[in-house]
Parts: C-alpha cells; structure tokens; sequence
C-alpha cells in the first residue's frame, strides 16, 4: 500500500484561526457590556427625548418641541452657564495641584504625613466635603463669612444663598478635593522625572522658573493630560455638592445640566423623562466635544509611539 | 434603608397579643398582604409595625410582609414598584400627588369601601381622595397648619392673638422694635414657601380661587394674585421674616423661634414635637389660626392627609381592603393618632381626639372655622411640575419681591404646558 499523499493532521477550524479569533473572543464580553449599557441607553435616550412622557403612561411622540422648549427655559440657559463656569474653573485644580506636589516632593522626616494629609480631601466622600463647606460658608456663624466681616465684606444671603456667589462657592468646594487628585497625579507623575536631564539643565544653568517650564514640565505631559481629563469628567458630573449644598437653589441659581435634568425626570417634582433626556442629549453633546478631543490626543500619541 | 418584618402566626402568640383578637371580623381571612410603607420615622414606623401587628392578631392566618422604606426615597421608588413589583397596599398622599397614578392605571378603585356609613365618617377627606367620582385610596391621619406662636414674648409685649391683617402687621411692628423678627421660615427646600402663599391667597381671595389657581383654571398674573403678593410683599418690606433665610431647612429655621430672635412660624403641627424637645413647653408655646385679611371671605385652611392605596396591580385584594377597612375605623384612627403615636388628627369623625392643646385647637378651627374648605397643601394640589416651579418662584420672591411681574410671567408660562395634558 504505497503512500499516496501527505495527510495534514487535522485541526479544528478554531485551530485554523486562532491568531485573527482570539482578540475578538477576549473582547467580545467587554465589547457586549458597553453596547448594552452605554451604547444602547444613549440612542434610548436621544428616542425618549423626542417624545412627551410622564414615565407611568402612554409617551407621545412630539418630535424635536423638547429641544425647541429648552431654547425658550431661562432656568436651562442658566444651567448651561453654571456648567461653563465649572469647566473653565474647576481646571485651577490642574496648576494648584502641581504647585502643591511640587512643594511635597522633597525628602524631610515626616513628608508622608504631610502628603496623607494633603490627600486626605480626595478621601473623605464628596457629601461630606459639601457639608463642611455649607458649615464654613453658613451666613450667621460660619468662619468664611466671620471671616469676611473682618475685612469689612458682607455677602448678602451667605455665600450659598446669593444668587450671584453661590456657583463660585459651590465650585470652590470642589476645588479642594479635585486640588488633591491633581496632586496625587502629579507626585506620581514628578517621580519619574529623569534626574539626569534635570542635572544637565543645571549644568546649563537652568533654575527656578525656566527649569519647571522647559523642564519638569514637559516630563509631566502624561500627568498632565490624566490630570485634564479628569477635571473635565469631574466639572461635568458635579452633582452631588450641588445637591447636598443648595438643590439647586436659591430659586434654581446653582444648577448645572445635570442636576436640571435629575429634577425634571427623577425628582420628587419631576415628571417629564422626555424633557429630562433632552436636557442629557445635550449633556452629552458637551461631553462629546471632550470625548472626541480625548480619543483623538490618544490616538495620535499611540500613532507617535510606533 | 429596607427592613422587613414578617408577622407570622407564632410570633403573635409568643407577643401575647391574643387578646385583642376577641374583637376580630366575623370571619378571619388567611393568605399573604405585601404593605410598603413610607413611615420611616420613628414614630410613625411605630405606628405602622403596632397596626399591622394588631391586624395580624384579628386575621391569625394571615402572613403579612411589611417594608419600610425612607420616606424620601419612598417617593422615587414608588413609580418603579407600582409597574413592576406591586404590594398589596401602599402609601401615598391624597389629592393631585396621587393623580399620576390614577390617571395610568396604576392605583385600585376603592370606592366599594367608601360606599355606606364610611362617607359620612371620612367626609372631611372624601373630595380629596375623589377623582372624577371615585375613591382611590383611604386616609389615615392629617393635620392643621397654622401660626405657632412664643406665648411668654406676645405676653411681655402686652399683645393678643390677631385676627385680622392690621392686627397682624401691628403686632409685627411691635415684635420689630424690640429686635425681634416676627416670622422665622427656612426656604431652601421651597415648600414652606407655599405654605405662606396658600395662606396669604386663601384669605386674599378665598378658598375657591385658590383652588381654580392651582387647578390651572385661573391665570398666575391676574389683579387677585397680584393683591396676594401685595399683601405678602407688607411683610417682606417690613423685614418680617429672617434674613437668609433660603439657606435653612424648615428644621434648621426652629433654633429662631425656641431661642427667641423670632416669635412665630407658621407651619404644620407636626413641628410642635420639634418645638417641645427645644424646650418651648405650653406656656411658651401657643398656636392661632391664620389672620383674616379680605373681610367676609370665608376661611380655607391646610390640612395635609396622608393616605393608603391598593395598587392595581396587587394580588391580594380582598385582604388590602380588609386593612384598609381597619385603618379607618374609628377606634384604630384614635389610637394611632393620639399623643403618644403620630401626634396629629383622626380623619374618621366618630374617633375622638387626644387631650392635647394643638390637636384640640386644630381639630377645633378644622371642624368649625374652615367654612371655606380643606386644602391640601401647595404642592400637593397643584400639579407637582407646577408647584415646583411656582415654589421656585414664591422664594425668588420673598429674596427680590421686584422680580414679580417676571415670576408671574413665568409661571403663566409654565401653566399653558403643564395644564395642556
């Protein structure tokens, strides 16, 4: 019986294909999870918010009248305001972190506790960071506007209960916790600076403000940029000061995008998922605009790497 | 914040609470009876727990499952397990806050309870409970709102309950010159707001046009509102309420009142255990019914009732109904009622009222001296997209009473959509 050919051994398709397969098999579960609970409920949204619905009954379509509603809502205008304050000015997190983790990476005895307890802000839960701060600015005894008698200033209402101060305060309360991220981001980001590029600067007489700018600096970027995106997710979310400070108030002064869309769709007082999902469509515009920047600076640096 | 307690035949007899079965129905009814319950406080989850432990005894067989949640969260919640997950009786409040779920289908028609000698005995809250002339629901308890007032400060300044507006203002003056605000008020949660707003319009312009307004029938700019604001802006010019007072919570505008840097409050009397713990006993605490301002109008007065229902949806019914029939009864209203309990008023007319000064006074003026008619309460009937904003508005309001004719614009505005449905 003369050999008549060379048999392949036989090896199952997945065999065959194991290279091209693998990766997708890894991602599928990953891939199936963000479809169903990101993908999925943001096109959810963009459908109910085309439509006239109190939760309980029949939704009624009414096409883009939500959208055209929310042009004409003082209080949705100034929520949007509120959130562009945020944006602009929760990103002093970024250059007070760095100053604070530059000032905490030296070597004294007892720098770890120092650095604890500057870290202890990003720690401790947000409602409590809002409680204290409501406590610090209380109009009759807290220590802010003691101390603003001092100086002879006096914020009508309190702080939280001016309608023109009451974002810059409720910001600044988040400010304190966001500082320490930053901080934490930095420390971490200062340790793999190179200390023989910092050695030659020195050589070429590089100090003090030229030697952070051309320097340090630039070793940050990745930090940096973490540093960024963060602020920008946390400004937009701010939710839970705004909510444990003032609700809003006084008479809806302090309300950001999302907590306008929590009072319209979710509250107690909120009936309309329609109106509500508008106000998050747009939400998630904004956001968007960030997403995409973010992708995009990640992208190029991942296409630079090869 | 869930607790579950499950009554079981067992744990009656290990209670020995057997004896209160001797006044049990005539036949005792077995099976299960799912209650959620939004009495989470202290207090009125005592209440619950003694009520379903006393119905428990009258029907032995019966395994009832009690969960009580936050009272607060209880409110988001209950849109969820009326579609999903129905109990077979739920907590909820009368009037337009239950109107939603009428209005879907999702709260049970009980108006076979209310047929017979029940009308007669609930009558104080039958139109309240009634939507297009059937009941939804049963109350349980309810309660007066009105001017609690520092007794020992109106007697040092040598002056008497007011009746009338000039009375009121004048003693406002008084409190005034001697430093001391009149009214102390916590606005930061918007709905003591419309306390002061359903006051001031049912005795500007009575009952009827209070209820046209929040009913959406009448228009918010209109010379009869504008006179409400008017008479509430006196006040406002006077400096009567507490400054900042947009950032306190009802609770935290007490501390003005018990340590007397202001001398009233008006609010519900749920606030006179509050005031009593401050240490304010009855000789230093007393309570009036609010003033009258149009002459001849007659008075309409607030009085809040919190109800039970039966979910469309529960699969227990006859047993729902058979506790809703025992909330109700006269002797269940006046024990859960009383002083040691919820504190506050019986809704059934044949139960009778604990010795207590404000229960007897409120019971009083609600019985005889509301000839007007029972309101709710501000955001309870008016639409609740409405009442928010109209809140929002009332505090605007009583921080730059020159935005006005803005807020009054707004609200007209927001009425054209919100009343459309």
């Amino acid at each position: 019986m003369p050999a008549s050919k060379y048999e392949q051994p036989k090896r199952s398709w997945y065999k065959r294909n194991e290279i091209a397969v693998t990766p997708i098999l890894f991602l599928l579960p990953g891939v199936f999870f963000f479809a169903v609970y990101v993908i999925y409920p943001v096109f959810q949204s963009f459908n109910i918010s085309l439509y006239k619905w109190d939760g309980l009954g029949e939704a009624e379509f009414i096409g883009l009248k939500n959208y055209q509603k929310l042009l004409e809502d003082r209080a949705f205008e100034t929520s949007l305001w509120n959130n562009l304050k945020w944006l602009v000015l929760y990103l002093l997190a970024i250059p007070m972190g760095l100053f604070i983790s530059l000032f905490l990476n030296q070597k004294v005895t007892g720098i770890r506790l120092y650095k604890s307890l500057f870290f202890f802000p990003f720690v401790i839960s947000q409602i409590v960071v809002g409680l204290v701060f409501s406590w610090f600015y209380d109009p009759t005894f807290g220590i802010f506007t003691k101390m603003l008698g001092l100086i002879g200033l006096e914020i009508k209402g309190g702080v939280l209960g001016n309608p023109t101060a009451v974002t810059y305060g409720i910001i600044a309360a988040g400010l304190w916790p966001q500082t320490a991220y930053c901080m934490i981001l930095y420390l971490t980001g200062l340790n793999s600076v190179d200390p023989e590029q910092v050695e030659a600067a020195r050589l070429d007489g590089a100090k003090g403000w030229k030697m952070l700018w051309y320097v340090i600096i630039p070793q940050l970027k990745p930090a940096t940029f973490i540093a960024f995106v963060v602020t920008i997710v946390g400004a937009l979310r701010s939710f839970d000061l705004i909510s444990i400070m003032t609700r809003g108030g006084p008479f809806g002064q302090s309300r950001v995008l999302s907590y306008y869309m929590f009072e319209k769709a979710l509250s107690e007082y909120g009936f309309r998922m329609g109106y509500g999902a508008a106000i998050a469509v747009v939400l998630f515009m904004i956001m968007l605009v960030f997403i995409a920047y973010f992708l995009w600076s990640m992208y190029q640096e991942e296409k630079g790497a090869h | 914040m869930h607790s579950i307690i499950k009554t079981s035949f067992a744990a009656i007899v290990a209670a020995g609470i057997t004896a209160t079965a001797a006044h049990a129905d005539a036949h005792a009814l077995s099976g299960d009876l799912v209650i959620f319950s939004d009495m989470s406080n202290p207090a009125p989850r005592a209440v619950m727990e003694s009520m379903v432990e006393r119905f428990g005894a009258m029907h032995p067989d019966m395994n009832i499952e009690l969960t009580v949640i936050d009272r607060e969260a209880y409110k988001t919640q209950i849109r969820n397990f009326l579609t999903a997950d129905a109990p077979d009786v739920a907590n909820w409040y009368a009037a337009n806050r239950m109107l939603p779920y009428v209005n879907a289908g999702l709260f049970e028609d009980v108006s076979d309870i209310w047929e017979g000698q029940l009308s007669d005995e609930l009558a104080s809250t039958k139109g309240a409970l009634t939507i297009e002339g059937k009941q939804y629901g049963v109350p349980y308890t309810y309660y007066q709102w009105g001017v609690y007032y520092r007794k020992d400060l109106m007697e040092q300044y040598g002056l008497s309950e007011p009746t009338t507006w000039a009375e009121e203002k004048a003693n406002c003056q008084t409190y005034l010159d001697n430093g001391i605000k009149c009214y102390t008020i916590g606005t930061k949660f918007l709905w003591t707001a419309g306390g002061w707003f359903d006051y001031l319009n049912m005795r500007t312009n009575g009952y009827d046009y209070h209820a046209a307004l929040t009913g959406g029938t009448e228009n918010w700019d209109s010379e009869a509102t504008r006179a409400t604001f008017a008479n509430w802006r006196e006040l406002i010019d006077m400096g009567a309420f507490i400054d900042n007072h947009q950032t306190y919570s009802w609770q935290e505008a007490m501390p003005f009142m018990v340590n007397g840097e202001a001398a009233s409050y008006l609010m519900g009397n749920f606030s006179v255990a509050s005031f009593r713990e401050g240490g304010l006993d009855d000789s230093k605490l007393d309570f009036y019914q609010f003033p009258e301002i149009t002459a001849g109008i007659a008075k309409g007065e607030d009085a809040p009732t919190d109800t039970f229902h039966i979910p469309s949806g529960a699969t227990n019914k006859e047993n729902a109904r058979a506790f809703l029939k025992f909330v109700v009864s006269a002797d269940n209203q006046t024990l859960i009622n009383n002083g040691e309990n919820l504190g506050q008023l019986p809704v059934n007319s044949l139960s009778s009222v604990d010795d207590d000064k404000f229960l007897n006074e409120g019971f009083a003026m609600l019985s005889n001296d509301a000839p007007g008619g029972v309101a709710q309460f501000f955001d309870r009937d008016a639409p609740a997209e409405m009442a928010a904003v109209a809140m929002e508005g009332f505090q605007e309001f009583m921080l730059f009473p020159d935005n006005l004719d803005d807020i009054l614009a707004r609200l007209d505005e927001a009425a054209v959509d919100i009343y459309a449905e």
